[in-house]
């Protein structure tokens, strides 16, 4: 649906996109994930047309959109400050941009509400826009851009500015809406999670370059490098050695932990230093007669942080001096343990990947 | 005790601004031509003499035409400039800013005496149109520090979700730029209106066989038996602008309840 290809940006001096080239398919929930600052949102004003890029394509449903001002893209877009016109009704918001198809006014009116109610905002066209809240706000940005039938819809960070309770609210609503519309939607987020739990691919940004795009599984499972794994969620980032390389495997040896067969990561060349990644839950506090694991490494409990469904262990490998983290979920017939006990840390080798130390 | 002075001090402060104004319309119904105290009964008589002065009634006609067009186009190109420079950067940005808002800190005499040399070398003749040119110059200034903060409120993303939407550059200005800055372009408007209404200098260097009211008023002073009907012009006037000024107030807060925002700022 959306091909870009190759894009470069300068404002002045500052390279803002770097070689940017990424496929978008049809359908697709499609996420651009980045710290502020990392081109996630100039590459999302690109595909509307509001950047003009210093080179490369960008291909919309197969037509090249070199020049196309944004008022002639397939595309509309929802901002992060939604831009609801303060001087209109949510009624007149929501048909604002159907007047260049001339219907009759009971056509725009049926158009409307069946669009409100597709938003949740059902009876709410005569209100005044400024007198609506934030979530609704939203909704009526939502509402007006999908009333033209986009073929892609882009969505700023438009739940940056919703608490917390509704921000999860809205996720699962987007989601529904994106199913049921069948609708390419674009997104741009620098929340990990928002990204992981609505997309259907990410693609991970950092200083104006893809660093990964994947599936939401494959970034949290596989990550390419240490700084996409430290984005998405609490990762153990632990010094590693090559021993030795076998085809994709490396045998590596890992701090404190110990020997290790993993897979190289594919961006990997001769030159590059690597580190390995541990997920806290991917590693267990063994029972005193619990086997279950290939590997074990014994360690000492240095802090306990109770939250509830799971307690979060700092344990500190014997031999090592920072600790790493192990997350446990607290089920009835687990024993919580308490500071300097000494412990069994189970792990495999699935419980540790191989990362890139730099991009 | 020092908030006793303070209050004194604000009403001899207000009494100092204002009680001037007020002997204009205590004269205009004086039945005296005589302008002094005490006060000889009232009459109507000064602003019927209004009604046959044929001059005055041309000065009048002349004066409002400079007045509507020079707030015409100076509130225009105050769009265009302002427009521009709020939103983009561009070499010699604040050099232009700068020469454009010049004329508002320069004597009027001064800009007088070189539009006179300018007009005269050029070989044109002085008319209306040589006045409405001086008044632009001397009104754009102030109608840009007016429309500056409408278009610094005015949120960037509004016009480019338009634009989304699929209208073009013009209409998005006619659907949401325009109703959005609508108070600032009428206090604009009022602002360089009234500005040009009673500027003197540059009329009286610039005007050709037809003056403009205050450059009549001026030569009528001449005449002391013509003073009370001036009063009664100026009572006129001074009606006028408080309508004018009330009108505007009144539109911007409208529409700032119609936003939602807050009522303050603006001319009053």
């Amino acid at each position: 649906m959306i091909e870009l290809s190759n894009i470069q940006k300068y404002y002045g001096t500052y390279h803002a996109l770097r070689d940017v080239t990424c496929h978008i398919q049809e359908g697709e929930f499609f996420s651009l994930l980045g710290p502020s600052g990392s081109g996630k949102t100039t590459l999302l004003r690109t595909i509307a047309g509001f950047e003009g890029i210093n080179s490369g394509t960008v291909m919309i449903g197969g037509q090249q959109m070199d020049g196309v001002p944004p008022n002639k893209r397939p595309t509309n877009m929802v901002f992060q400050s939604y831009a609801i016109f303060p001087h209109m009704s949510v009624a007149q918001n929501v048909a604002y941009g159907l007047r260049s198809q001339r219907l009759s006014k009971t056509e725009t009116a049926q158009m409307v509400s069946e669009t409100l109610a597709k938003v949740g905002l059902a009876g709410y066209g005569g209100r005044a826009a400024h007198a609506l809240s934030g979530g609704q706000r939203q909704r009526v940005a939502l509402a007006r851009a999908l009333i033209l039938k986009p073929k892609v819809l882009l969505l700023d960070e438009p739940l940056s500015a919703l608490d917390r309770k509704l921000r999860e609210e809205m996720q699962s609503e987007l989601r529904r809406l994106q199913r049921s519309l069948g609708i390419t939607f674009v997104l741009v987020t620098h929340d990990q999670e928002e990204a992981l739990t609505m997309s259907d691919r990410v693609a991970v940004m950092f200083e104006g370059q893809i660093a990964q795009l994947d599936s939401p599984q494959a970034l949290y499972k596989h990550p390419a490098s240490k700084r996409v794994a430290e984005f998405f969620g609490a990762m153990n980032i632990l010094k590693a050695e090559i021993i030795e390389v076998n085809g994709d495997i490396a045998t590596t040896r890992i701090e404190g932990l110990g020997v290790a067969e993993l897979a190289v990561p594919k961006a990997a060349s001769v030159e590059s230093s690597f580190c390995v990644g541990v997920r806290p839950e991917s590693m267990t506090i063994l029972d005193d007669e619990e086997q279950a694991y290939a590997k074990e490494t014994p360690a000492t409990v240095t802090e306990v942080e109770y939250r509830g469904e799971m307690t979060y262990y700092d344990v500190t490998i014997d031999g090592a001096d920072k600790p790493v983290v192990v997350s446990m979920r607290n089920t009835s017939n687990r024993a919580l343990r308490e500071v300097g006990h000494h412990v069994r840390i189970g792990w495999e080798n699935a419980s540790a990947v191989l990362l890139l130390d730099q991009d | 005790m020092s908030k006793r002075i303070l209050t004194v001090f604000m009403i001899a402060f207000i009494l100092f601004l204002y009680a001037p104004t007020l002997l204009l319309p205590i004269f205009a119904f004086n039945d005296s031509s005589i302008i002094a105290f005490p006060l000889s009964g009232f009459t109507l008589d000064w602003f019927a003499s209004l009604g046959a002065a044929d001059e005055l009634r041309k000065a009048t006609g002349t004066s409002l035409i400079i007045a509507t067009s020079s707030s015409i186009i100076a509130t225009m190109l105050a769009m265009l400039a302002t427009s521009a420079t709020v939103r983009y950067r561009f070499p010699g940005k604040g050099a232009m800013i700068g020469t454009i808002m010049l004329p508002m800190f320069l004597p009027e005499i001064i800009i007088g005496v070189s539009l006179l040399t300018v007009v005269l070398l050029a070989g044109l003749k002085l008319s209306i149109y040589t006045i409405i040119m001086g008044h632009v110059l001397i009104c754009t200034p102030f109608c840009i520090a007016i429309l500056r903060s409408s278009f610094q409120q005015l949120d960037p993303s509004l016009e480019e979700a338009s634009l989304d939407l699929g209208e073009s550059r013009f209409d998005t200005f006619r659907r949401v730029t325009l109703p959005l800055i609508m108070p600032g372009v009428v206090s604009s408007l009022l602002i360089a209106f009234t500005i040009s209404l009673d500027e003197f200098v540059i009329a009286f260097f610039l005007s050709g066989t037809e003056p403009t009211l205050p450059v009549y008023i001026w030569s009528q002073l001449r005449f002391p038996q013509r003073i009370p009907s001036v009063m009664a012009l100026g009572t006129l006037l001074l009606l006028l602008s408080v309508a004018l000024l009330t009108l505007s107030e009144v539109l911007r807060r409208r529409s700032a309840r119609r936003l939602g925002k807050d009522m303050t700022g603006g001319v009053l």
